[in-house]
């Protein structure tokens, strides 16, 4: 089934209140952001998304995937599901190791086509462009370290499962490269979906949800004068980039000092 | 009356799930009644009767093999049950006999998973998860989905033919198949049988033989290195 759209219908809050926006409609293509306070619902919106809330959850809200209740072979077969979700965990409780994880997922994931096995290297490939050390495939998963672990999670969904919806939990917290993963990211066409405090991932989208206390407040379309001056914070967070780099290698600053002057 | 067997290694989320179930059956106008079999110790039976104001006993195995121990009580459980006027018996039991089932043909077995527990598990359980109807894997907003999607994988491994449904029983989401399962269960009867076949026969340790080494003992006996087999006297 080819994917066109998701519609999330609005349900209450964590007081009961409905929700102020009642329905949102995410077309193939679409960049999004969910933006708001610690604790306001973000976790719970895309969560809801996951799961084709049908008034089911403590939300009740609805996901209409192309305008309809979602079929149940979506959430019973793993490679009918066309959601793939990088939670905001940073461990795993798999006692496996990573190469026989990612073996087992790639054959439950995918239906025909690629070899499991060439389907894993790409998979830790694209993984080990976003770490600092590399994950080795020998390593059980319980040993990754948290930004290791969110890279693995990031390669997974975009290689392995390769589905044409993909909802991302603050990948900015990982400490793994974010320009990278985002370069990377966007030569797909698929509806991303971001969990974001991070000002370069909201610019980036076509359009922001913002959340207060557990509901959609408002859907704030990314302005003409906003786009313009994001090419200035992208500067500006490459050469934050660069310093954190920098800090993590073990070197000294003492020549950046007039960079940062030509980007602030 | 419809009987629901739940079993599942300790703290997966057996009462949690059947809170919510106990919760919708309600909602649909129908009475739950609760029984728990323990070895030593349980206190959902006070916990539930006080939440829903329903029929809930308890009974501790001791001794006995909780699930034979299931097999035993099942038959006044069920009177009892329906002179409550209960329209579903829930049975929560700790199975933690590995070798028996404690499922009945004619009822709904549902063994209670959790994601969090490592991806051995399912290799583990042996006829609690083989001989279930429904692998009800509790804790998924504790893993990522990538780990929910290969614990579901390892369970199916094991057992191609069990259904499974995944939950989270802290807020009840995914709890609306599992009462369709009930739904479609046939009502109990006066014959029913234990699922499966129990394992071999006592051993001399069984009735208190307590030597130490094969060669004391009669019946079924295990050598280290060979096969169980019969030395008859
Ligand atoms: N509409 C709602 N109704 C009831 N409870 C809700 C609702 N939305 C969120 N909650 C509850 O509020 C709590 C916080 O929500 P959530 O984890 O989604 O926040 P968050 O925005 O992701 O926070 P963080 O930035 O810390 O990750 C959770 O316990 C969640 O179950
Ligand atoms: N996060 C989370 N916790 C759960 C879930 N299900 C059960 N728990 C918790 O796990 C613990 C044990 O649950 P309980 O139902 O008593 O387990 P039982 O021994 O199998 O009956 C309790 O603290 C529950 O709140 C779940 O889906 N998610
Ligand atoms: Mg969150
Ligand atoms: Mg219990
Ligand atoms: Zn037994």
């Amino acid at each position: 089934m080819a994917i066109e759209s998701i519609t999330i219908l609005g349900g209450h809050g964590k007081d009961g209140g409905e929700e102020p926006v009642r329905r949102i409609d995410l077309r193939m293509g679409d960049v999004v952001s969910i933006v708001g306070p610690t604790g306001s619902g973000k976790t719970t919106l895309i969560n809801d998304i996951e799961l084709f809330a049908d008034a089911n959850t403590p939300t009740g809200r609805r996901i209409l995937i192309n305008g309809a209740v979602a079929p149940a072979e979506f959430r019973d077969n793993p490679a009918r599901n066309p959601i793939a979700l990088i939670t905001q965990h940073t461990t795993f409780l798999s006692d496996m190791p990573v190469q026989g994880f990612l073996e087992t997922h790639a054959r439950i994931r995918t239906d025909v086509g690629e070899p499991a096995e060439s389907l894993v290297e790409r998979t830790l490939a694209f993984a080990n462009q976003l770490t600092g050390e590399p994950i080795l495939v020998r390593s059980r998963m319980t040993e990754l370290s948290g930004g290791q672990t969110r890279a693995l999670l990031i390669a997974d969904a975009t290689i392995l499962c390769n589905t044409p919806i993909v909802l991302l939990d603050e990948v900015e917290n990982a400490g793994i490269h974010r320009s990278r993963a985002l370069e990377l990211l966007r030569a797909y066409r698929k509806i991303f979906i971001f969990v974001t405090h991070d000002p370069r991932i909201a610019l980036l989208s076509d359009y922001r949800i913002v959340m207060r206390n557990g509901t959609v407040r408002q859907v704030l379309h990314t302005a003409a004068d906003e786009r313009k001056f994001s090419a200035k914070v992208t500067k500006l967070d490459d050469f934050l980039s660069r310093l954190r780099e920098r800090i993590r290698m073990g070197e000294s600053l003492t020549d950046l000092e007039a960079e940062l002057e030509a980007v602030a | 009356m419809k009987l629901v067997i739940c079993a599942g290694p300790a703290t997966t989320g057996k009462t949690a799930v059947l809170r919510h179930i106990i919760k919708k059956l309600r909602d649909g106008g129908q009475l739950a009644a609760f029984l728990k079999i323990d070895v030593q110790y349980a206190e959902e039976d006070e916990l539930l009767a006080r939440e829903f104001g329903i029929p809930t006993r308890k009974v501790y195995s001791g001794e006995l093999c909780p699930d034979h121990c299931n097999v035993m009580v099942l038959g006044d459980a069920l009177q009892w049950a329906g002179k409550a006027g209960a329209d579903v018996l829930l049975v929560e039991t700790a199975g933690l006999c590995l070798r028996c089932s404690p499922y009945v043909d004619g009822g709904l077995g549902l063994v209670v998973l959790e994601a969090t527990s490592g991806m051995n598990l399912p290799l583990k359980v042996g006829p609690m998860l083989s001989l279930a109807d429904v692998a009800v894997v509790t804790k998924i907003d504790r893993v990522s989905q990538a780990e929910r999607e290969v614990f579901r994988a390892r369970i199916q491994e094991v057992a191609p033919a069990v259904r499974v449904r995944e939950v989270n029983a802290l807020h009840g989401i995914g709890i609306d198949p599992l009462l369709e399962h009930i739904r479609q269960t046939p009502h109990a009867t006066d014959h029913m049988l234990l699922r499966g076949n129990p394992p071999v026969g006592t051993c001399t340790i069984c009735v208190g033989k307590k030597e130490v080494g094969w060669q004391s003992h009669f019946g079924v006996v295990r050598p280290l290195e060979n096969q169980a087999f019969y030395r008859g006297e």
